[in-house]
């Protein structure tokens, strides 16, 4: 089966063990998780999940029943990437030392249009908002001007169609 | 929070009951178990449940608490309790061992869909984290296998999650839930009022009946030539027995079953055509694959039953009736697909199916069930062997008991035989560890039957394998005085993987051969009448013993020791390639 990336998005109760139960519904499948990131939604007292997987087609279509079957969660979606509009955002710590020496780290901020958080007298915190292949250019880039720190979020997302939460569950016969 | 807007909008929905004042956490949940019509329960205590154990010491009139010798037993009668009296099955368990020896029941009523409400004492909620002495994080470990989990740290979330949790184990696909509560909330004092819970926003157990899909299948029905029903559990748990015999007679299609679907069909009956699956019946597996449409109500495929997939109804239009849409394509592609409770589909689907006779399509099968006859049952039955084969024994009980018993399986060569040989002529009369296949679930979950339905003979056929792993149940037997007939097949080998390594592992017989007990002595050493049959003279008698006897009642029989079970799709094989020896 051919694999390619998609991302899921979860409504469901906040409820402590939920988080166990979804992801389970891949690690027992052994997919491994590449990123998942967890806020609230629209909706006040609804909970929401984006989980990035890469796999197959018909395993994310299995994979997106077993999540609504879990009692707590209210819907789940899948999408390919181009279903979304989606952003990650990277920190990167750098000695303060390397932006005074040389001014390609400056002209490297600039260029990729990050910006810096905070400059203390030891190091500084720069952030770049995008893509993963975007954050990813970035630390590249800073690389050899040794990165003391690096961090990226997982994923989130919106999809593009119109249609809203509280439709889907109306369909349904959920209502919110 | 949410929780809060859920009670809120249950209040809503629910007319409320009257406060009591000041009761414990623990008074709180059996008055909550009362107002859910609980009059069984299966449990062991321990610290952790200690006040649980103590406000029930009050109720013992209205609760049976029966005490099981461990708490795997626990679990597997409330099995086979629920599977009768057709509500859930309730457990009760102290924290670590206690909890964690549930699971094995618990991950087999997951597969088989049986509705269990688990509860588990808990350490008091400040020592959570912390490793105290009996501390296990039941929640997270049963997780997987439960349908919902919750853990109880305040007294007041008793009553709105026990109503939960009943709700959520007894409707849409039935399931076990398991409820954790620490000790501090079991002692806390509340003010005690009960609702029923009638919806949760985020689980929708059973969605409207589409009328589209009814269309559909109907049209498929009426054009197809070679239908054929596969009816699985979802037959009984939607009581929809009648409802299919309706919708067979109309439109002439034949009915095979799965394991669990076993008994919700009259085996009589001139439509049915028996067992599907790795030991079914030879019809219903080949002519999965001459079939053009399969109508597949209330089962999820199993691999059991489809043998490879790749090579699995190929000819067919697929018509799935479920009730559980995670079950939708999962295995086998539909091209019709009723989310819906059997009954009500059934329902909709009758008036709409035109009436018809396919005495081409039965004669098919009954050509089958010549070639079966002839090559399998006829030797199976023959007395031609020093010892007697498992199946003499069950077509004896069979034709003893008329097929009116309720027939409790464990796991293995004899669950198959029974399956196979036992001439079911009731619904709800066939208790088995179907997906997870447990060995030791029969005893346990005969206790829990019989116990539900006391009027009927409830019937245990296990292995002498699968009998020592919870043969501590005949202690709860004797003390509660249940009337449970067992009869051990005793080959002293764990037949169903010796047969495996005879054919598949030229006959290396790794650790499968037994030493065994004397099971006589030890069923007396419980107070429990016994008898062993060695010699085939001997069976009708014994047989004749285990029926009339009053109490429980154990026969052994000495069986074969090397008898196999066929027909047999080996694994990964198709269903047409069915080996008949």
């Amino acid at each position: 089966m051919e694999k390619e990336q998609f991302t899921l998005t979860i409504f469901s109760e906040n409820n402590i063990g939920l988080l166990n139960r979804i992801t389970d519904v891949f690690s027992r499948r052994k997919i491994n998780i590449d990123s998942l990131t967890t806020s609230a939604s629209e909706t006040e007292g609804i909970f929401r999940f984006t989980i990035v997987v890469e796999t197959s087609l018909s395993n994310v279509e299995r994979i997106v029943k077993q999540l609504e079957k879990q009692v707590e969660v209210l819907k789940a979606f899948f999408y390919k990437e181009d279903q979304i509009i989606h952003q990650e955002v990277a920190l990167y710590k750098i000695s303060t030392q390397s932006l005074m020496h040389s001014k390609k780290v400056e002209q490297i901020i600039r260029a990729n249009h990050a910006r810096i958080l905070t400059i203390e007298p030891e190091f500084m915190v720069i952030e770049k908002t995008g893509h993963q292949s975007e954050t990813q250019a970035l630390f590249e880039q800073l690389k050899p001007y040794e990165i003391l720190s690096f961090v990226r979020s997982g994923r989130i997302a919106i999809a593009k169609p119109m249609k809203r939460l509280s439709a889907y569950l109306a369909e349904v016969g959920q209502a919110l | 929070m949410n929780t809060q807007i859920q009670d809120l909008e249950t209040a809503q929905a629910n007319t409320s009951s009257k406060i009591r004042k000041k009761v414990t956490g623990a008074e709180a949940l059996i008055l909550s178990l009362l107002e859910e019509g609980v009059d069984t329960i299966f449990g062991y205590p321990g610290g952790a449940i200690m006040p649980v154990y103590d406000a029930l010491y009050h109720y013992d009139q209205q609760l049976h608490h029966i005490l099981t010798r461990h708490e795997q037993g626990a679990t597997h009668a409330a099995q086979g309790y629920a599977r009768l009296a057709k509500k859930a099955g309730v457990c009760f368990a102290t924290s670590g061992p206690g909890a964690t020896n549930l699971i094995t029941g618990i991950a087999d009523a997951q597969i088989d869909s049986t509705p269990m409400v688990c509860i588990t004492g808990q350490v008091a909620s400040h020592l959570l984290g912390s490793d105290a002495f009996q501390e296990t994080d039941i929640i997270g470990i049963s997780a997987p296998v439960t349908k919902w989990n919750f853990q109880i740290t305040k007294a007041e979330e008793i009553p709105g999650t026990i109503a939960k949790a009943f709700y959520i184990a007894q409707n849409g696909r039935p399931g076990p839930v398991l409820i954790d509560i620490t000790k501090d909330a079991q002692f806390e004092t509340i003010d005690f009022e009960y609702q029923k819970c009638q919806k949760i926003r985020s689980y929708r157990p059973v969605p409207p009946l589409n009328h589209q899909a009814i269309l559909q299948a109907a049209q498929l029905i009426n054009q197809a030539q070679k239908p054929m029903v596969l009816m699985g559990q979802g037959v009984s748990l939607a009581r929809a027995e009648k409802e299919l015999l309706t919708f067979a007679e109309k439109t002439g299609i034949p009915i095979a079953s799965t394991l669990l679907g076993l008994s919700s069909f009259p085996t009589s009956h001139p439509l049915y055509v028996g067992f599907l699956g790795m030991h079914g019946n030879y019809g219903p597996n080949v002519k999965t694959n001459e079939a053009d449409l399969l109508i597949a109500v209330g089962m999820r495929f199993d691999d059991r039953v489809t043998g490879d997939l790749k090579r699995y109804a190929q000819k067919a239009k697929v018509i799935h009736i479920e009730i559980d849409p995670a079950e939708i394509d999962k295995n086998v592609k539909a091209d019709v697909a009723v989310i819906a409770d059997a009954k009500e589909a059934l329902q909709g689907l009758l008036p709409l199916v035109k009436a018809q006779e396919r005495p081409d399509w039965l004669q098919e099968f009954a050509a089958c069930d010549q070639t079966e006859h002839d090559q399998v049952v006829s030797k199976t039955l023959a007395p031609n062997t020093p010892k007697v084969k498992m199946a003499e024994v069950i077509d004896a009980l069979s034709r003893l008991t008329q097929g009116q018993a309720v027939i409790v399986t464990d796991v293995g060569q004899h669950q198959m035989i029974a399956s196979r040989y036992y001439r079911f002529a009731q619904p709800n009369s066939n208790i088995t560890s179907g997906g997870l296949g447990t060995m030791g679930f029969a005893l346990p979950a005969a206790l829990g039957a019989k116990l539900a339905r006391p009027d009927r003979e409830v019937i245990a056929i296990i292995g002498d394998g699968g009998f020592q792993m919870t043969a501590q149940e005949l202690g709860t037997l004797m003390q509660y005085q249940i009337p449970v007939k067992m009869i051990i097949l005793n080959n002293s080998f764990l037949g169903m993987v010796r047969q495996w390594q005879e054919l598949f592992f030229d006959k290396r017989y790794s650790f499968t051969e037994m030493a065994n007990p004397d099971f006589v002595a030890l069923a007396r050493s419980f107070k429990i009448e016994a008898q062993q049959v060695q010699a085939r003279e001997e069976l009708s008698s014994g047989l004749e013993n285990l029926l009339n006897h009053k109490g429980s009642f154990l026969l052994e029989v000495v069986v074969e020791k090397e008898d196999n079970v066929f027909p047999m799709v080996p694994t990964g094989e198709s269903v047409s390639n069915i080996r008949l020896s």
